[in-house]
């Protein structure tokens, strides 16, 4: 009986507010993917010639970078919602030291994307060179920013994590971090196959 | 009253309903040459007409702004203002500088007025809504930075708030942003640009943080709920105000000769835009519901509740009709833009502007509870007789905006912009009638300040 309520997880898992950024997000990067699908049948020749200017591979790795730094977030997140009182300080040690993979795993694929932006923009490519890359330069671009902002939080969390700032049965704040980091990963490994590889 | 500087936020007040009441005047005027073309012909034109009836809403929102600032930063800083001299003295400086320009548009000719006001040492007039004359512009800019300068010594000095950080964000960028209308390109592109950095950032992004904050001040006083609570809701809706509001401007680039991305970045962007007002409504109908107090002043939470909805409606709702732009390419610059215009400065600006007003007037007045119950339900029936002659008014403009473009845009057989105009005549007659509706229900919230209190 009392195995059933431990096990009853309150959903959403974070604060509620996240949630409805999250689905604003999801809108926002929605309309932005159906513009995208439909542009692209429009011009597929064009899309599919402007597609061989961008790094499938950095691409790939970026991917693989993401995936894994959500479960290091999963691990962290995982330490707080195990931490018992006396295990306070070693679980926010545990915690943090998550944390800080899935925080260089963010900065690793900025420096990443900031190399192909580099490599992009080098070649005169811009707004205006045509619709693909438009489309290319506004999804990565925004998605860019996201990461940046994801990595954000996640420092401040880590910061609060250095203190043993998270006690027994206060998962939240946590949670909340990791449920944005959760959608900024998940909006890549839509954008990245959709962008970067389908032809 | 907590504190006695709060009472300098009276004649701001006072100021700002005179003002709004000069505004709908001269929309009525405007309503009635949209019908009767020669009416007030030669005396007032309907350019003029309609730079006063535009420059009034701008003046009495600042004003309306001012005194809302000045009535709850004590309260949340914990002090008295910084200066409530210096409050006063602005207070007359603005009163002059805005009626003497006010006289200027109706009196004298606008080309003269640009040759007596040194137009030609930095032209910065001509443009819509920022037509003032350059001592008048600079006069703003003085006001506006000693207000944020009192403001921000106080709360530097007192308790500091979210809602004092929202507020003052929100006076810094109106500040930073009207500097905009001082570099006028030549190029008509680049222009169109700058004037909308004014413009659109004033009104779908700072000015939206400056009402959020006075929301959610009245909010925490009328319900009692915990200040944690409202800030958070304050938090997200502002957060998603300015992401969606800021590259919402692309919204105004379309088809002005500005690159095609924007036609995406606008359309998606501010298809986001009418999210953070639902939860506007979301947040003062959850607060209401969720309230720990049962304030007597009730009317001020009708108000705020008013707000939200009719912030929805206008900003949110009639800008998506026309935000997407193979939309745009249709609407833009019919009637339908103006239906718009009106719903959403009534129901976000004006209608903040009675929240407040209706909040802290009684109190000023000497009425912490509020006015009687008899002057509160004289209240209530201009708050009905406003927003049902706005919402009728917005309908009507929205059908002739919709009569415009069958008529003149979709097809191929168009009819000219007179034999148009001709054909919504009827229609502007009932936007006259709603428009007159609005006079009225302002009169009766103007009587709701006389009516003698119960023994």
């Amino acid at each position: 009986m009392s195995k059933s309520i431990a096990l009853k997880e309150p959903h959403p898992p974070g604060d509620f507010a996240i949630w409805v950024i999250i689905y604003v997000e999801f809108i926002t990067f929605a309309l932005l993917f159906l513009g995208y699908a439909f542009s692209r049948r429009l011009d597929v020749e064009l899309f599919n010639a402007s597609q061989l200017a961008v790094n499938q591979t950095s691409g790939f790795i970026n991917t693989f970078i993401l995936i894994t730094s959500s479960y290091f977030v999963v691990k962290a997140v995982q330490s707080i919602r195990n931490m018992t009182q006396e295990s306070q300080k070693e679980s926010n040690i545990q915690a943090s030291k998550w944390l800080l993979l899935a925080i260089l795993c963010g900065i690793a694929f900025l420096g990443i994307k900031i190399t192909e932006f580099s490599h992009i923009f080098g070649m005169g490519i811009h707004l205006s060179t045509n619709k693909y890359f438009m489309f290319y330069i506004m999804l990565t671009v925004f998605h860019f920013l996201h990461v940046l902002l994801g990595s954000g939080i996640l420092f401040i969390i880590y910061k609060k994590t250095k203190i043993y700032g998270y006690l027994p049965n206060d998962s939240k704040g946590i949670e909340t971090g990791a449920s944005y980091w959760h959608m900024v990963d998940l909006l890549w490994i839509v954008l990245f196959p959709l962008v970067y590889i389908i032809r | 009253m907590k504190y006695s500087s709060q009472a300098v936020a009276k004649p701001y007040f006072i100021f700002a309903l005179v003002l709004l009441a000069g505004e709908i005047l001269f929309g009525l005027l405007m309503s009635i040459q949209y019908v009767y073309g020669d009416f007030l012909f030669p005396l007032i034109p309907f350019n003029v007409l309609r730079m006063v009836h535009t420059n009034l809403l701008i003046v009495l929102i600042l004003f309306g702004f001012m005194g809302a600032t000045y009535y709850l930063i004590p309260e949340e800083a914990e002090r008295e203002l910084w200066s409530p001299k210096l409050a006063i003295i602005t207070f007359w400086v603005f009163v002059v500088a805005g009626v003497a320009t006010i006289l200027g548009y109706l009196f004298v000719p606008y080309a003269t007025l640009t040759e007596i006001t040194f137009n030609e040492l930095l032209p910065t007039m001509g443009r819509e809504f920022l037509e003032q004359p350059l001592p008048t512009k600079v006069g703003i800019v003085l006001v506006v930075v000693s207000y944020i300068v009192n403001v921000s010594m106080t709360v530097l000095k007192g308790r500091r708030t979210v809602i004092t950080t929202v507020l003052i964000t929100g006076l810094l960028g109106l500040a930073v942003f009207f500097l905009f209308a001082f570099y006028v390109p030549d190029n008509l592109i680049m222009d169109k640009f700058f004037w909308w950095f004014t413009v659109h950032l004033w009104v779908e992004a700072t000015w939206e943080l400056i009402m959020g904050a006075i929301l959610a001040f009245v909010l925490i006083k009328v319900t009692g709920v915990d200040r944690e609570h409202i800030d958070k809701w304050l938090y997200l809706i502002i957060a998603m105000t300015m992401v969606s509001g800021i590259l919402g401007t692309g919204h105004h680039f379309f088809y002005m000769g500005a690159p095609e991305y924007w036609l995406w970045i606008g359309s998606i962007s501010s298809a986001v835009e009418p999210l953070p007002f639902f939860l506007m409504i979301l947040f003062a109908f959850t607060m209401s519901r969720d309230r720990k107090i049962k304030h007597d002043n009730e009317i001020a939470l009708t108000w705020a509740k008013g707000t939200a909805v009719m912030a929805f409606i206008g900003a949110g709702v009639w800008g998506f009709f026309h935000t997407l732009a193979p939309v745009n390419m249709y609407t833009h610059g019919t009637q339908l833009t103006a239906a718009h215009g009106h719903l959403s400065f009534y129901g976000a600006y004006i209608m903040i502007i009675f929240t407040v007003i209706s909040y802290a007037m009684p109190i000023l007045r000497g009425r912490p509870h509020g006015n009687s119950k008899k002057a509160q339900n004289v209240e209530l029936t201009s708050f009905w007789m406003m927003n049902i002659g706005m919402m009728g008014l917005t309908l009507a403009l929205s059908a002739a905006g919709l009569v415009q473009i069958f008529d003149s845009r979709v097809g191929t057989e168009l009819i000219g912009f007179m034999e148009s105009a001709e054909s919504i005549s009827s229609i502007f007659m009932i936007r006259a009638g709603f428009g007159l509706l609005v006079f009225i229900g302002l009169l009766t919230y103007f009587y709701s300040f006389f009516v003698k209190e119960e023994a």
